[in-house]
């Protein structure tokens, strides 16, 4: 990392060329093209079926592309499992909740540590110096986090008995505990009420704020994707059919009839 | 004091049980007993590993405790025994390599145990369990047409290892070593699924997607898991042999690993303590209700109005387990203690003790 640290400097955080991915005859996205840069906070819209999460599920290694590349600060995820592929700085939420539901809100931050573990079965039943280390490190760092999230009075409580709300905050949290370059957010403000979406809205760029992460959000409600994206990239039938910013996408033709059909039908 | 409480609490326990047996105030019947408690407690364990803590479901787990009993039977007769020839080792080291034996046995259990694991990369569910049905009647087979082994006649011989024993000193060994063995197997499980590497089973088996994506290498977490349970069900496997004496495929059939299975739902899925008092109840009710007068007493209102009719405790014993069993599936279907440990239970307890 170090002897290419200017290069890696340089080199977009995602870069995603020629991306195009089929299950069987139906193509869910097509030539897809983006660049990330350090720092950005970026969204990706597009009308139901349109092939965002596809976009998602690729990059974060769940699917192999069938053609096109991706990479990560420069390097190709190609061929890697979804857990190679965070430990290179790629975490991202899901679209319904997926927390450890029977496992206490601290143990699902600690549990996203695995990446860096360092330690195997039998350090962990011997319980030597470099477990003990590890152990105390993972348990500062998952309290740190909870406490700047302000999780930390539900420490023990199952994310199952904790608000929806809350349940969303929890797993971005847990989803930054892997110290991701890349955050993405697979339609962070679904299934929120106004008020909710207000304060989803300030989370997250507080955390963009804080936490030194480039973002790359799905979402559906627009006024949230005006509020923080700079750049937004809208796709429908795998296709990209506009990209820029919010108030040039709001304007767009190919936009409007995606989203609301064609007036001459 | 509270550190070391239960580790004191335990090795008066142990040299408690150790000194009635040794003095007689223990018939061998009894201690016969308790071995079998403590190779049960292994089993529902270890097995409470995968179908408890990872939530895969394999009803195969005696094929790994007869890998063990297998492996450690043939080392053991090899090294001390006189059925291959001259024993290999002086009759003095077997105090020292006879724990080696067991764990060799527990290793090749836990690599066989890669017959379950691999498939399990992308099976789940139902379909594991049948793959695991496959294996345990795969490796029980195989073994029947080992002729080197005895074939299914069965293989014996071990006990010239016990007697080594003896010879240095005439004490309780066997329970000695199961006490050993089912404590350190309680020991080593609960130290790994109390780890944040341990941890990693039980997001598997909440949402494996979740896990993978958040960097948990699922398939190695698998491997370990499965060889963790499949080693620890290895070193049972040996005990058993080493307290019979004689080892035979069929006594590791699909009914032994329903045995460990039952012993995990009564349990409680994913609760060690669950498996371990679950393996006491269920142990003790097998040989309680051993007894005919006991199953005579029970069922002397139903053979008042029937005179003719004389229950064996032979039968009636499956037909009460059983029922047990579906008693506390209907009523209470997370098992006796859930999923949770005896201090969840009982707050007050972490006062007195504290596990690790």
């Amino acid at each position: 990392m170090t002897e290419t640290g200017l290069e890696t400097q340089k080199a977009p955080v995602l870069e995603i060329r020629g991306l195009t991915q089929r299950f069987g005859g139906l193509t869910a996205v097509n030539n897809f093209n983006v660049e990330l840069h350090a720092g950005e906070l970026n969204g990706l819209i597009g009308p139901n079926g349109a092939g965002k999460t596809t976009v998602f599920n690729l990059v974060s290694g769940f699917y192999q592309p069938t053609e096109g590349q991706i990479f990560i600060d420069g390097q190709p995820t190609a061929g890697l499992k979804p857990h190679k592929v965070t430990s290179f700085g790629v975490a991202r939420t899901f679209q319904n909740i997926r927390l450890w539901n029977d496992m206490s809100v601290l143990d699902n931050i600690r549990v996203a540590q695995h990446y860096w573990l360092g330690y195997g079965f039998f350090h962990s039943v011997l319980r030597g110096k470099r477990f003990k280390q590890r152990e105390a490190q993972i348990a500062q760092e998952s309290a740190a986090l909870l406490d700047v999230f302000d999780l930390k009075r539900y420490a023990d409580e199952y994310p199952k008995n904790l608000p929806y709300g809350t349940q969303r905050k929890l797993e971005i949290a847990r989803a930054l505990s892997t110290h991701p370059k890349l955050l993405l957010l697979d339609e962070p403000a679904a299934g929120l009420n106004s008020g909710d979406a207000k304060e989803l809205i300030r989370l997250v760029r507080w955390i963009h704020s804080t936490f030194d992460v480039t973002i790359w959000m799905i979402e559906h409600h627009m006024d949230v994707m005006m509020e923080l994206a700079t750049q937004i990239k809208v796709i429908d039938f795998g296709e990209t059919i506009a990209a820029g910013t919010p108030e040039h996408i709001r304007n767009h033709p190919a936009v409007i009839t995606a989203y609301l059909g064609d007036e001459n039908i | 004091m509270k550190q070391y409480s239960l580790n004191i609490l335990l090795v008066l326990f142990a040299v408690g049980l150790l000194c009635a047996s040794y003095f007689g105030l223990m018939d061998s019947y009894i201690a016969i007993v308790v071995m079998t408690i403590g190779i049960n407690i292994m089993m529902s364990t270890s097995l409470n590993l995968v179908n408890g803590n990872m939530g895969e479901f394999t009803c195969g787990h005696a094929a790994f405790m007869c890998v063990g009993a297998y492996v450690s039977s043939v080392l053991s007769v090899w090294c001390f025994g006189s059925k291959f020839g001259e024993a290999l080792l002086p009759a003095w080291s077997v105090l020292f390599v006879f724990p080696v034996i067991l764990l060799i046995g527990g290793a090749v259990a836990a690599v066989s145990s890669l017959l379950v694991s691999v498939p399990s990369f992308k099976t789940r569910d139902d379909y594991l369990a049948i793959i695991s049905i496959a294996v345990n009647y795969m490796i029980i087979s195989a073994l029947e047409n080992i002729d080197f082994v005895g074939g299914s006649r069965g293989f014996q011989g071990m006990k010239d290892t016990v007697w080594a024993m003896v010879d240095i000193f005439d004490g309780p060994w066997m329970l000695f070593w199961v006490i050993n063995f089912t404590v350190f197997t309680v020991w080593v499980i609960r130290r790994f699924i109390t780890s944040t590497y341990g941890k990693g089973v039980n997001a598997i088996c909440q949402d494996e997607v979740a896990a993978e994506i958040m960097s948990v290498n699922t398939n190695k977490i698998k491997i370990i898991n499965f060889m963790v349970a499949a080693g620890l069900a290895g070193c049972a496997g040996g005990l058993y042999a080493h307290i019979i004496g004689y080892v035979n495929p069929q006594s590791f059939n699909i009914l032994k690993s329903t045995e460990a299975l039952v012993m995990v739902y009564l349990g409680g899925m994913g609760s060690l303590s669950g498996a371990i008092l679950s393996a006491i109840i269920f142990t003790g009710l097998v040989e309680v209700l051993r007894s005919q007068a006991i199953i005579d007493g029970l069922l002397s209102p139903v053979t008042f109005f029937f005179p003719d009719w004389e229950p064996s405790a032979g039968v009636i014993k499956w037909v009460v387990i059983p029922l047990l069993l579906v008693i506390v599936m209907q009523f209470r279907s997370e098992g006796i203690m859930g999923n949770r440990e005896l201090s969840d239970l009982f707050p007050r307890l972490k006062k007195y003790y504290r596990f690790k």
